[in-house]
């Protein structure tokens, strides 16, 4: 009597820890919903390839699905919905506008885990993240100041958001730092992505006498036409010197497998939290392309020591006495800008003409 | 060699069974196509076709897509009748959720069970004006109506992104360009009256609206004018019909109905007012009126199949890796079918023999 | 505001560049309603002849068997059009809206795995002596082949439509089609040949813009010129030469409002962003308020089936 039961309790025993082997054998399902198509060459395509880089670290221990161009709002909270409810653990929403429909969904299957990029609203179960990429514009900048000739320098920006403005700010900022005489031309396409628009932009810009190159926008386009005309530019979000062989200077790369790899980790060994991850060049999200050789070696020298320096925390781009476009006092000397007032820029610093659009 | 002979009567059973006859060749057409792109033809079709209707979480989620879509072609269908062809709703969405928007974003703070109704009224109103622009200019100066509210549309985007980047903005939102967050504001939300089949105010409204329509159509005067008009414009003119009442009636209640469509899309499922708030809805919409043969019955079951391809489309994508684009051509396919049978309707198919 | 650093004739030089995907589109649909056809697939013919053309230039290297490609394209899926509502007695205005959506669709799908590539690159004409010449070397002999062939086209359509026979036919089949079938004329297979030029030139059109004006293929990347084609053949009253005119016009304004952000002007930028379609908006008006005008040059038979009565 005595050994049957043992017996069951160990066979039982025995059953229970190889299901629980078999659970551990069941890999860890990662889902990513995306605002574009993934071959757009910019943001999504960035974002595809650190789901790449996901499957490439764990290979069987990881399953990855994705849809692509969802529209923000309800559709996104239904394939959120839908996603949640076919088993995944961890979905990553790729973009500002999906911020309501995760906090929704999240609240609905609190068993999930949510990472939402370039949010700012959290959740038990819902972590936020995004990239200091003003850092990767400083140091374009400061190339773009000592490289133009003609001291215009164009940007194609998308839609008047702190992050553009950011963008916009920080490279002025570094350009002004090593040419005095340089301005800033701003084209507003109001499009992430729309290769025509941003091909005529780049035209546009061209013609009135700009020679450097800049976008917040996703497609290759512009520097296509860059590469076309003869001047300069920086590639957006990836490498992009396929389409300007010549024009590339170099490029700013999002590099979000690191923090995938990451967080679907600390999933499979149960330590995941929500947090709050802004990192920048430092951490390794931000990253520069290799330079071109046209950039002169001072100039190369100048910023490698500049994104050692941003990297390391001794340079913060927003670093004071900064005015604001208006006159006014933003930032005294030697006083650094916070993490709050940066997400919400939105004005533009003393020395950039035009305004703002609202 | 196949001939067509015209019928003496049109064809019952084919007005019927066209659209069914779409659906089928499109499925089968459509399941080539999955092979050709790797997909399990079976199972695509199912996730496109079946199971929409039957798990209960797409079930509840049905409506919500359906509803601006029957709404819009309820109203598209009045005009396309009378031979006045809107392509300008997606534009009339825009600018009565703007409308209806605006007004709630101006009450905002208040309460009380008259804002919501205020606001359906606004964007009514909003969208049959933007409307009546092309009705003026047809009646007036004679400008293809195709052409001018199709303009619109883009002139709508564009103020659309003014509005939410300025006026519009929600002045704790961080300087984005969107609106505060009327979906989930307590005065200004659209309230559920049927979830589990996603049935909430506006889907109510829409059936009302659609029930008027299709009394309108076949039991009023009006309704006969309309139709007389599409017709036979001649007979029309003859039988006293004023075409500029017929014009202005067709397009300011397609307007007003998809404005309507874009409230009830804003405080529902959508909740705020962003760039990028316009979803098609207005172009699509012109399919499900077709595919529903202009009439109300059949509008309300082509919205529902065409909703019910677009919530499968999605699961079809992360679950089969069904590229999104796809589920737009399998939309395109289903009007060409339709379109391509619809002459079954007035001729029969025979074969010719050979003179002996 | 600085004007003075407004470079006219590299403004000149970009406009001709936008407008001459509209201008092709255009020119073919003013044959296809000329026959009496009035096919609102403009841009599902544009955005396939814009990945059959990429797909083309990219697998032979040649971006002239890209344009041919395009063309081909265009030509092909306007053939579903034609069968329609030529055969079938497809309403116009349904079918071509179910040609737009089916061929944005197809062509999403085509080019998916195109994205990100480069074409191989159009040469501008480089006529040694003329070209540098200044001002008017730019002005005139600076532009890529398909820029002097979408001129050439427009002399060509207005030389078949009015000095030849072939466009005496096909514009009887525009104004009068039981007039022009009692003649003993095939109405619907000259219709179906006019559908296939106008789906031909979208289709080079289309090409442009992917291999030349971008240039690269994504989805969607006609953004919605196809209809802009249409409203200019209206504005153009159906006149050949007229197309032309409307075209730059809209390509002038598009480049026009990036040009002005470019100088500094303020004006918000999504006000201006819709100058152009509210120009569109007058111009549509004003020509068809000039009823006179406008009834002689509107083929009368427009967006009517013909349905032969024997």
């Amino acid at each position: 009597m005595k050994f049957t039961k043992t017996l069951a309790a160990a066979a039982a025993m025995g059953l229970a820890l190889s299901g629980s082997a078999y659970a551990d054998a069941d890999p860890v399902k990662a889902g990513f919903i995306y605002v574009g198509p993934i071959g757009d060459l910019g943001w999504t395509w960035t974002h595809d390839q650190g789901r790449l880089a996901v499957e490439a670290e764990y290979g069987d221990r990881v399953e990855t699905s994705y849809v692509e161009s969802v529209p923000e709002g309800a559709d996104a909270e239904r394939v959120m919905s839908q996603m949640a409810r076919s088993g995944v653990d961890i979905i990553f929403t790729t973009s500002f506008g999906y911020m309501d429909p995760t906090i929704n969904v999240a609240a609905e299957f609190p068993d999930v885990a949510f990472a939402h990029a370039t949010g700012y609203k959290r959740a038990e179960n819902v972590a936020t993240y995004s990239a200091r990429f003003y850092e990767g514009r400083y140091v374009i900048g400061q190339i773009a100041g000592a490289m133009t000739e003609t001291n215009k320098i164009g940007y194609i920006a998308s839609f008047p958001i702190p992050e553009v403005v950011r963008g916009i700010n920080s490279a002025y900022l570094a350009a002004k730092s090593v040419n005095p005489d340089v301005e800033f031309k701003v084209v507003w396409v109001y499009t992430w992505f729309d290769p025509g628009k941003e091909a005529d932009a780049a035209n546009a810009l061209i013609e009135q006498g700009v020679d450097v190159i800049m976008q917040h926008t996703d497609s290759p386009a512009a520097m296509t036409i860059a590469e076309e005309k003869g001047v300069y530019a920086f590639g957006q979000a990836s490498d992009m010197s396929a389409f300007g062989p010549n024009a590339q200077l170099t490029a700013i790369l999002d590099n979000w497998g690191p923090y995938y790899i990451d967080r679907v980790g600390a999933i499979m060994d149960g330590t995941w939290e929500s947090t709050d991850v802004w990192d920048g060049i430092g951490a390794g999200m931000v990253g520069i392309a290799p330079f071109s050789d046209k950039i002169p070696a001072d100039v190369q020298a100048l910023a490698t020591e500049t994104i050692a320096a941003i990297a390391s925390g001794e340079l913060h781009p927003f670093t004071g006495p900064i005015n604001k476009q208006d006159g006014t006092v933003w930032l005294a000397d030697g006083e650094v800008a916070d993490d709050g007032t940066l997400a919400g820029l939105n004005f533009y610093v003393e020395g950039i003409d035009g305004e703002l659009p609202n | 060699m196949l001939r067509l002979e015209q019928r003496q009567q049109p064809s019952k059973l084919m007005l019927y069974l066209t659209p069914v006859l779409a659906v089928l060749t499109t499925m089968a057409v459509g399941g080539l196509l999955f092979v050709a792109l790797g997909i399990a033809p079976g199972r695509a079709i199912y996730l496109l076709f079946i199971d929409p209707f039957v798990d209960r979480y797409n079930l509840s989620q049905l409506f919500v897509k359906a509803s601006p879509l029957i709404l819009i072609a309820m109203g598209l269908s009045i005009g396309f009748r009378a031979g006045v062809w809107n392509i300008g709703a997606e534009g009339q969405f825009i600018m009565g959720a703007l409308a209806g928007g605006a007004v709630g974003l101006a009450l905002w703070g208040m309460t009380g069970w008259w804002i919501l109704p205020l606001m359906a009224v606004a964007a009514a109103l909003g969208g049959a004006l933007w409307g009546l622009i092309p009705a003026l200019l047809k009646i007036r100066f004679n400008a293809s109506e195709i052409l001018v509210s199709l303009m619109l549309v883009y002139v709508a985007e564009n103020f659309l992104a003014q509005m939410v980047q300025g006026v519009l903005r929600a002045p704790d939102g961080m300087g984005f360009p969107e609106s505060r967050n009327l979906g989930r504001n307590e005065p200004t939300a659209l309230p559920d009256v049927f979830p589990a089949l996603g049935i909430n105010a506006g889907g109510v409204t829409m059936l009302v609206l659609l029930t008027l329509a299709f009394f309108l159509l076949q039991k009023h005067a009006l309704g006969f004018q309309i139709k007389l008009t599409g017709d036979s414009p001649r007979a029309a003119r003859f039988a006293g019909v004023k075409p500029g009442v017929i014009i202005t009636l067709c397009l300011g209640v397609s307007g007003a109905a998809a404005g309507l469509a874009g409230l009830f899309e804003l405080t529902g499922a959508a909740g705020k007012l962003t760039i990028d708030f316009p979803l098609g809805y207005g172009f699509t919409a012109i399919i499900v009126a077709f595919l529903g043969r202009l009439n109300p019955v059949g509008i309300l079951l082509a919205g529902v199949v065409l909703a019910g391809t677009y919530i499968g489309g999605e699961n079809a994508q992360f679950m089969l890796k069904l590229p999104a684009a796809a589920v737009t051509v399998f939309q395109g396919m289903m009007l060409f079918f339709l379109l391509g049978f619809e002459i079954l309707i007035n001729y029969r198919v025979k074969r010719l023999r050979r003179a002996v | 505001m600085d004007f003075s650093s407004l470079n006219a004739v590299a403004m000149i030089v970009l406009l001709i560049g936008a407008a001459t995907p509209i201008l092709l589109a255009a020119i073919g649909e003013l044959v296809a309603e000329k026959s009496g056809v009035l096919n609102l697939g403009v841009e599902g013919m544009m955005i396939i002849g814009a990945v059959t053309g990429f797909i083309t230039a990219t697998t032979t290297g040649s971006p002239m068997l890209g344009f041919a490609g395009g063309a081909l394209g265009g030509a092909l899926v306007s053939t579903l059009f034609a069968f329609l509502t030529q055969y079938l007695h497809s309403n116009q205005v349904a079918t071509g809206l179910a040609l737009t959506m089916f061929g944005l669709g197809l062509a999403a799908l085509m080019g998916r795995n195109y994205n990100g590539i480069k074409p191989p690159r159009t040469d501008r004409l480089e006529v040694p002596g003329l070209s540098d010449f200044p001002v008017l070397g730019e002005l005139l002999f600076s532009y890529d082949p398909i820029i002097y062939f979408s001129v050439f086209l427009v002399f060509a359509v207005w030389w078949f439509l009015n000095r030849t026979r072939g466009g005496l036919v096909l514009r009887a089949c525009g104004e009068n089609h039981d007039a022009a079938h009692s003649l003993g004329y095939n109405v619907q297979l000259i219709r179906f040949g006019a559908i296939m030029f106008g789906g031909a030139c979208a289709g080079l059109g289309g090409a442009y813009v992917s291999l030349v004006r971008v240039p690269q293929w994504t989805e969607g990347m006609t953004a919605g010129v196809g209809w802009i084609a249409l409203a200019i053949v209206v504005f153009a009253s159906w006149k050949p030469w007229r197309v032309i005119l409307g075209a730059y016009m809209f390509g002038g304004i598009t480049i026009l409002q990036l040009s002005l952000q470019a100088l500094g002007i303020s004006i918000s930028g999504a006000y201006l962003s819709m100058t152009p379609y509210i120009v569109t908006i007058v111009v549509l008006v004003i020509m068809s308020a000039d009823r006179k005008r406008a009834s002689i040059n509107a083929p009368a038979c427009l967006g009517r089936s013909f349905h032969a009565s024997h």
